[in-house]
């Protein structure tokens, strides 16, 4: 807000505007939507990010639209049918790409120069994917969900979980599969995409030894080749 | 790597201030959206998805007469797998455990199944202008316990070599059975007829969206497994993570579905919590990587990063030789 200079307000009383302020700090908009990345960003390994968070979308698209007709449209309609379709082979791409996009990660080493959490917001979103797909296998309304139910609920049963996740009531597990379990997907994908364009994508282990990776003391290293119109920032991969 | 320099690497790692390279995140984002959709289009085209038609209480009691009657006669003297289960459904057992902790039981009932009376005696009841049924089923519950163990064992037994007639009913050798020809004879054609299906459902409202107790009827007989063998779903063969026909189903639970395969997990009457227990560390584990000495460690030993990175170490005066 302006107060008559145009300048926005700086008043170190409000909530709203030490917000704004953390916020830009933490995520300028040229981090935010960068048109430039490290040099070093150059191998297939790092566009599984970027497909698994694609696959998202087409879950989330396909499921909506299967969530508008209700859960017995597919089962009785053909264009019904095909969106299931979509729905299940985006949701097989999907754990194809993360699992991929993970193993990439972690050979990379991606936690390191304080990157922690970065790791960890896309390990419980994948940890968390898992029971938001089980939900969706069991609501199927089909034999598929009559076995995998009965079958999954001795394990819960065992953990003390279906005391209040009973995988047999359709109704409960409808509820999380197209709200509960979603939202807490798409938050942490949220946070973990917000996290990398924070601390950027990590860079290559130091090589000073020849091969022996990060074996020296950290020195001034040559000056830095700046492209123009490049700027510091990380990748959604 | 020492503490010292693990931090020295960790303040290193924090920006990078080499060069870069020109990027558009958003053509990215949309290409990689266009690719996606243009391949689940592509594979639901030609692969469609499963849909296998769901059993039913009435299609299981036409199909498979003697097994449904032999399953209803274990519910009502609750030596079922739903009657036998304990918690979170009765009290008759306290549950799986490890060492002193029954996860189980200190959560508690929360879905109250009473096989019996719920799988059997209410659907009965509720079974209008037959008085010869109405008589059977009093004279059932007004017997003593032992008195209804020994009707229900001696059917069990006789149902051992029951025949089926052509009408669908089953044929049993004569025997000490009490009221339960009488009781039995009526629930088959309950169920045959479609009623049972509904009767499992109806409880306190309107409106149903639990299959809990269906569920676990057809689940304590052998209808849902005998089909899934069909499909190639039992524990045995990999189970749940699989799925009806040759889709891939949840290949992402082959871990855990991996460790009922073998010893000690396979053979353990504790096997379900002890494999969700195991999971449940791997998780965490898995999560806390970048605290975990050696795991987090083997990324610079085994040097895959010279390859993702082969580009950059070429260019760069670190280049190993």
């Amino acid at each position: 807000m302006s107060f008559g200079n145009g300048e926005p307000s700086e008043n170190s009383s409000s909530w709203t505007a030490r917000a704004r302020r953390r916020a830009v700090e933490a995520l300028p908009p040229d981090k935010l939507l960068p048109d430039g990345q490290p040099a070093y960003m150059a191998s297939w390994i790092y566009v599984f990010g970027v497909l698994t968070l694609a696959s998202l979308i087409v879950i989330i698209a396909s499921g909506s639209i299967l969530t508008l007709k209700g859960p017995g449209w597919w089962h009785f309609t053909g264009v019904g049918h095909f969106f299931n379709s979509i729905h299940m082979w985006s949701v097989e791409l999907f754990f194809f790409f993360m699992v991929i996009h993970l193993w990439g990660k972690y050979w990379m080493a991606a936690w390191r120069g304080g990157r922690a959490r970065v790791w960890m917001t896309g390990a419980v979103a994948f940890v968390v994917a898992v029971p938001c797909a089980l939900t969706g296998y069991v609501s199927q309304q089909n034999f598929d969900a009559q076995w995998i139910s009965t079958q999954a609920k001795d394990g819960l049963n065992a953990a003390g979980v279906g005391a209040f996740f009973n995988v047999t009531n359709f109704g409960q597990m409808y509820s999380y599969h197209v709200f509960l379990l979603p939202l807490a997907v798409v938050g942490l994908v949220a946070a973990h995409i917000l996290l990398v364009r924070k601390h950027g994508i990590v860079p290559p282990f130091a090589l000073a030894d020849h091969g022996q990776p990060n074996a020296r003391e950290p020195e001034p290293g040559p000056e830095p080749v700046q492209e123009p119109g490049a700027v510091p920032a990380g990748s959604v991969s | 790597m020492s503490r010292a320099s693990r931090r020295r690497e960790d303040e290193a790692d924090r920006n990078w201030t080499g060069a870069y390279r020109p990027y558009d995140i958003l053509r990215e984002a949309t290409i990689a959206l266009g690719v996606v959709l243009a391949l689940a289009v592509v594979l639901s085209l030609l692969f469609s998805s499963p849909d296998l038609k769901p059993s039913t209480v009435q299609s299981w009691s036409r199909g498979d007469p003697v097994d449904f009657v032999t399953t209803a006669t274990t519910e009502l003297d609750a030596t079922s797998g739903t009657g036998g289960y304990g918690p979170p459904y009765n009290h008759a057992a306290d549950g799986q455990h490890v060492a002193f902790v029954y996860p189980a039981k200190w959560l508690g009932v929360s879905h109250p199944i009473n096989t019996a009376k719920d799988f059997v005696l209410a659907p009965l009841r509720s079974i209008t202008g037959q008085p010869a049924l109405s008589a059977a089923v009093s004279t059932y519950q007004a017997a003593p316990a032992a008195t209804q163990a020994g009707w229900t064992t001696a059917y069990e037994k006789g149902l051992g070599n029951a025949k089926v007639a052509p009408d669908g009913s089953v044929k049993v050798t004569a025997g000490t059975y009490g009221p339960l020809p009488v009781m039995m004879r009526s629930l088959l054609s309950f169920a045959q007829s479609g009623g049972l299906d509904g009767a499992l459902l109806a409880d306190r409202q309107f409106y149903q969206t639990d299959y809990t107790r269906p569920l676990l009827f057809m689940a304590d007989g052998g209808v849902l497994a005998k089909r899934a063998e069909q499909q190639h779903l039992l524990g045995t063969q990999w189970g749940m993570m699989n799925e009806t026909g040759s889709y891939p189903g949840q290949s992402w639970l082959w871990l855990y579905t991996a460790w009922y395969q073998i010893k000690p997990f396979s053979t353990s009457a504790n096997a379900d919590v002890l494999v969700m227990g195991v999971m449940g560390v791997m998780s965490l584990a898995f999560i806390l990587i970048p605290f975990l000495p050696g795991v987090r460690d083997l990324p610079r030993r085994i040097p895959i990063y010279k390859l993702i990175w082969r580009d950059h170490y070429r260019s760069t005066p670190d280049t190993p030789a």
